[in-house]
C-alpha cells in the first residue's frame, strides 16, 4: 500500500514537473515533414467544420425534437432531393482534399536530383548507415544509459535519464540545405524509418530498397524510432539525425573516412 | 415425408436437458445465447489483456512485463476481441434477431449452426493454449506480418489453426444466414422489404464468404514458409514479404466492415424506434451498405502506404479510400435526418445508438485523415491510428452491440432491465471510452509509435491519463455484467412490444418469444 501511495504521488508529482503536453504533429523542417504538416492541418480543419455542421444538427435535433418537450413525429421518410445532394457535396470536398494531396504525393515521391545518398538497413535491433558516395559506415543503437535504465526493475528513474529511448550511441550526420536520397532496406525482417520533423516514414524490408527524400533547412538534432513492429525490442531502435551546415558535414565525413583509413592500417 | 415431419416434432419434446441440451441443440436462439455468452467471455479475456497493456504504459520505464511478453499481449488482444468478441457477438445477434425479424421458424441450417458455435471454444482453448507454451504465444501482431511471424516459437502452428477452425466457423455461419434470408422470409416480404439490420446482415455474410478464404490462403502460405521449406514470403529464397501484406488485407479490410455493417444495421433500427419516426432514406441506406462493400475490396493497400508502392498504386487506393467517406456520410445524414423532427426519448439502448454516431464518426474523420497518403506517412503506425481503429471499434462497434443487448433483451427475456442503472452503465461507459482513446491521438501525432511496450518521458501524461480511462472502461462493463445478471432474476414483466415505436416483425411475438419463432409464417404487406 505504502509503495502505491508512492507511485501515485511520485506519478502526480512528474505530471507538474515533467508537464509536456504537446497535442499535435510537429511542424517539420523539411519540404516534405512541411507538406505533411500542411495538408494533416487543412483535413483536420475541414474535418471540424464537417462535424461542426453535422453534430450540431443533431444535438439542435436532441434538444427541441424530444417526446418529454411535446415533439410530435414529423411522417417523411425519404427524399431524393437531399440525398443527392448530401451525395454530392462530400464527393466535391473529397475532390478538394484529393488535389492537394495528389500534388503533395508526387512531390514527395521524386527522389531526383539528390546530392548524396545515405544507405540506411535495419537489424534486430539496430540501424546501419552507409554514406553511399563519402564512403563513411557505421551501426547506430540505443546509447548505453536508456539501455541500462529500460531494463525490467532497473530501478532507474527514467525521466533523469538524457532523452530516454530517443538517444543513440553513433548519430546520422546530415548537411543541411542538401537533398538527401536516403535508401531503406533490412537484413532480417521489416522495420521503418521515421524521423517526424525531417520525414514520413518508410519500411526498410528484406528484399527491397525503398527511397524517401530530405531537404533539411534548420540545423540541430532530430530525433525517431523504428515504426514497424520487429520484434521483442522494437521499441528500442530509436534514430537520431545530427543535421549541420554543408562545410561542418565535409570537415565530419573527412574526419570519420581518415578514422576508417586508419583503422583498416592498424 | 409425414413420418419425417412427425419425427422432427417429436424431437422438440424430448429436448435433453442440462449440458446436453447447449452442445446438442439446433435452436437458433439458444445458439445466439451460446454466441453472446461466449462473446461476453472473451471480452473479458480479450479486455484482461488490455489492461495489463495499459498498466505497463501507465508510466516510461518497464515494470511489469518483458517486452516479449507485452507484444504477445498485443497480439492476443487484438486476435481474442476481433474473432472472440466481436464477430461472434454479431452472429448471436443475428442467431437470434434474423429469424424473427423475416418471420421464419428458425435458421434454414440447424445443424450446421450448432456446428459453427461448437468449434469456436476448441479454436480459443488452443489460442489461448499457446500462451503457456515454453515460447510463448504468438507476439508479431495480430497482422502476422512475415519475416517476424516465422520468426515467432511453437505457437505458429497452433496460432494459424485456431484462425483456420475460426474462419471454416464465419463461412459455416455466414451461409446460414444467406440461406435462411434467401429462402425463409415470411411471404410478402420482398427484398426491399427486409428490415436494414437483415440487408446488412446479408451483405455482411457476403463478405465473410468472399474474405476468410483469403485469410485461410495467407496463413496457410505462411505454415509451408515455415515448415514445409517454400520461400512465398522469405526474400532469401526469392519471396516477397510485401506480397504477405496485400493478400493480408485483401481480407484485413473486409473483415473491417465485417465488424461494422451488422453494427451500422443495429444503430438504423434503434435510432428510428426511439425517435419514433421511420428510418430516413431506406433504400439508400441499403445502396450505401452495399457500396462500403464493393470498395471494401479495393481499398485494401491504404493499410501499408508505407511499403514502397508505385506512385500511381500510391494514388489509386487514397482515392478508393477517400470515397468511402461518401456513402458513409450518407448514412450519418440518414441517421440524423432519422431524428429531425422526430419525438425521441433517451432509453439506454438509444444512448448507446446516439454516442455511436459521434464517436464512430469521430472515428470516421481520423479515418479520412489517413487516407490522406502523405499524411499517412506522419500518422501510419503510430498511436493516432490505434486512436482511429478504437473509435471505430470500441464506441462503434462494441457500443452498436451493448445498444443491441439492451434493445431486445426485453423481447430475449420476458424481462425488463433496469433504465436507472442501464443509464450509469452508459455514462461511466462513454466518458471513460474517450479518456481511454482520446489521448491516443494527441501521442500519436507527437510521434509515439503503436506496439512499443515503453516510451519517451514526454508521452507520459497522456499515457497515464489513458490508463486511468481503460481501467474505468473495464469496471463500468463489470456493471453491465451485473445488469444482465439482475435482469435475468426478474419475473416476467415485459409486454409484447417493448418499447412504443419499436417497429418489425419480433415485437409481434410474445416476450420472451416461443422457442420456435414463428411456426406459421406472418403475412407482410
Ligand atoms: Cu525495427
Amino acid at each position: 500500500m505504502n509503495r502505491l501511495s508512492a507511485l501515485l504521488i511520485a506519478s502526480l508529482a512528474s505530471v507538474s514537473s515533467f508537464a509536456d503536453w504537446e497535442v499535435n504533429m510537429p511542424r517539420g523542417v523539411s519540404p516534405t515533414a512541411n507538406a505533411a504538416y500542411d495538408l494533416h492541418m487543412l483535413i483536420f480543419y475541414i474535418t471540424v467544420v464537417i462535424g461542426v455542421i453535422v453534430f450540431g444538427v443533431m444535438f439542435y435535433s436532441i434538444f427541441h425534437h424530444r417526446k418529454s418537450k411535446g415533439a410530435k413525429p414529423a411522417s417523411f421518410h425519404e427524399s431524393t432531393t437531399v440525398e443527392v445532394i448530401w451525395t454530392v457535396i462530400p464527393f466535391v470536398i473529397l475532390v478538394g482534399m484529393a488535389i492537394p494531396a495528389t500534388k503533395t504525393l508526387i512531390m514527395m515521391e521524386d527522389t531526383r536530383d539528390s546530392e548524396i545518398t545515405l544507405k540506411v538497413t535495419g537489424y534486430q535491433w539496430m540501424w546501419k548507415y552507409d554514406y553511399v558516395e563519402d564512403n563513411v559506415s557505421f551501426f547506430s543503437k540505443l546509447d548505453n544509459k536508456s539501455n541500462e535504465a529500460r531494463q525490467l526493475g532497473s530501478k532507474i528513474d527514467v525521466k533523469k535519464v538524457d532523452n530516454y529511448l530517443l538517444n543513440v550511441d553513433n548519430e546520422v550526420v546530415l548537411p543541411t540545405d542538401t537533398k538527401v536520397r536516403i535508401l531503406l532496406t533490412a537484413s532480417d525482417v521489416i522495420h521503418a524509418w521515421w524521423v517526424p520533423e525531417i520525414t514520413g516514414k518508410k519500411d526498410a524490408i528484406p528484399g527491397y530498397i525503398n527511397e524517401l527524400w530530405v531537404d533539411i533547412k534548420k540545423p540541430g538534432v532530430y530525433r525517431g524510432q523504428c515504426t514497424e513492429l520487429c520484434g521483442k525490442d522494437h521499441g528500442f531502435m530509436p534514430i537520431v539525425v545530427r543535421a549541420v551546415p554543408k562545410q561542418e558535414y565535409v570537415k565530419w565525413v573527412s574526419l570519420n573516412q581518415k578514422n576508417r583509413v586508419a583503422d583498416k592500417s592498424e | 415425408m409425414s413420418t419425417n415431419i412427425d419425427h422432427i416434432k417429436e424431437e422438440h419434446h424430448h429436448q435433453p436437458s442440462g449440458l446436453m441440451r447447449w452442445i446438442t441443440t439446433t435452436n437458433h436462439k439458444d445458439i445466439g445465447s451460446l454466441y453472446l455468452w461466449f462473446s461476453l467471455l472473451m471480452f473479458f479475456i480479450g479486455g484482461f489483456m488490455a489492461l495489463i497493456i495499459r498498466a505497463e504504459l501507465f508510466q516510461p520505464g518497464l515494470q511489469l512485463v518483458v517486452p516479449g511478453f507485452f507484444n504477445q499481449m498485443t497480439t492476443m488482444h487484438a486476435l481474442i476481441m476481433i474473432f472472440g468478441a466481436l464477430m461472434p457477438a454479431f452472429v448471436g445477434l443475428a442467431n437470434w434477431q434474423l429469424p424473427m425479424m423475416i418471420g421464419a421458424p428458425d435458421m434454414a441450417l440447424p445443424r450446421l449452426n450448432n456446428w459453427s458455435f461448437w468449434i469456436l471454444p476448441f479454436a480459443f482453448t488452443m489460442l489461448l493454449s499457446t500462451l503457456f507454451f515454453e515460447s510463448g504465444g504468438p507476439a508479431a501482431g495480430w497482422t502476422l506480418y512475415p519475416p517476424l511471424s516465422l520468426q515467432g516459437g511453437n505457437s505458429m502452428p497452433f496460432v494459424i489453426f485456431s484462425l483456420h477452425l475460426l474462419g471454416a466457423s464465419s463461412i459455416l455461419g455466414a451461409i446460414n444466414v444467406i440461406a435462411t434470408i434467401l429462402n425463409m422470409r415470411a411471404p410478402g416480404m420482398t427484398l426491399m422489404k427486409m428490415p436494414i439490420f437483415v440487408w446488412t446482415w446479408l451483405i455482411t455474410a457476403f463478405l465473410l464468404i468472399a474474405a476468410m478464404p483469403v485469410l485461410a490462403g495467407a496463413i496457410t502460405m505462411l505454415l509451408t514458409d515455415r515448415f514445409y521449406g517454400t520461400s512465398f514470403f522469405t526474400a532469401a529464397g526469392g519471396g516477397d514479404p510485401v506480397l504477405f501484406q496485400h493478400i493480408f488485407w485483401f481480407f484485413g479490410h473486409p473483415e473491417v466492415y465485417i465488424l461494422i455493417l451488422p453494427a451500422f444495421g443495429i444503430i438504423s433500427t434503434i435510432i428510428p424506434a426511439f425517435s419514433r419516426k421511420k428510418l430516413f432514406g431506406y433504400d439508400s441506406m441499403v445502396y450505401a451498405t452495399a457500396s462500403i462493400a464493393l470498395l471494401s475490396f479495393i481499398v485494401w493497400a491504404h493499410h501499408m502506404f508505407t511499403v514502397g508502392m508505385p506512385l500511381a498504386g500510391e494514388i489509386f487506393f487514397m482515392f478508393t479510400t477517400m470515397l468511402i467517406a461518401v456513402p458513409t456520410g450518407v448514412k450519418v445524414f440518414n441517421w440524423v435526418a432519422t431524428m429531425w423532427r422526430g419525438s425521441m426519448t433517451f432509453e439506454t439502448p438509444m444512448l448507446f445508438s446516439l454516442a455511436f454516431i459521434i464517436l464512430f464518426t469521430i472515428g470516421g474523420f481520423s479515418g479520412l485523415m489517413l487516407a490522406i497518403t502523405p499524411a499517412d506517412f506522419q500518422y501510419h503506425d503510430t498511436y493516432f491510428v490505434v486512436a482511429h481503429f478504437h473509435y471505430v471499434l470500441v464506441p462503434g462497434a462494441i457500443f452498436a452491440v451493448i445498444a443491441a443487448v439492451y434493445y431486445w433483451l426485453p423481447k430475449w427475456t420476458g424481462k425488463m432491465y433496469n433504465e436507472t442503472l442501464g443509464k450509469v452503465h452508459f455514462w461511466m461507459t462513454t466518458v471513460f471510452v474517450n479518456i481511454t482513446f482520446f489521448p491516443m491521438h494527441f501521442v500519436g501525432l507527437a510521434g509515439m509509435p503503436r506496439r512499443i511496450p515503453d516510451y519517451a518521458v514526454q508521452f507520459t501524461d497522456f499515457n497515464m491519463i489513458a490508463s486511468i480511462g481503460a481501467f474505468g472502461f473495464g469496471l463500468s462493463q463489470l456493471l453491465f455484467v451485473y445488469i444482465l445478471f439482475q435482469t435475468l432474476r426478474q419475473p416476467v414483466t415485459a409486454a409484447d412490444k417493448s418499447w412504443e415505436g419499436a417497429e418489425g416483425l419480433e415485437w409481434t411475438l410474445p416476450s420472451p418469444a416461443p422457442y420456435h419463432s414463428f411456426d406459421t409464417p406472418p403475412k407482410v404487406d
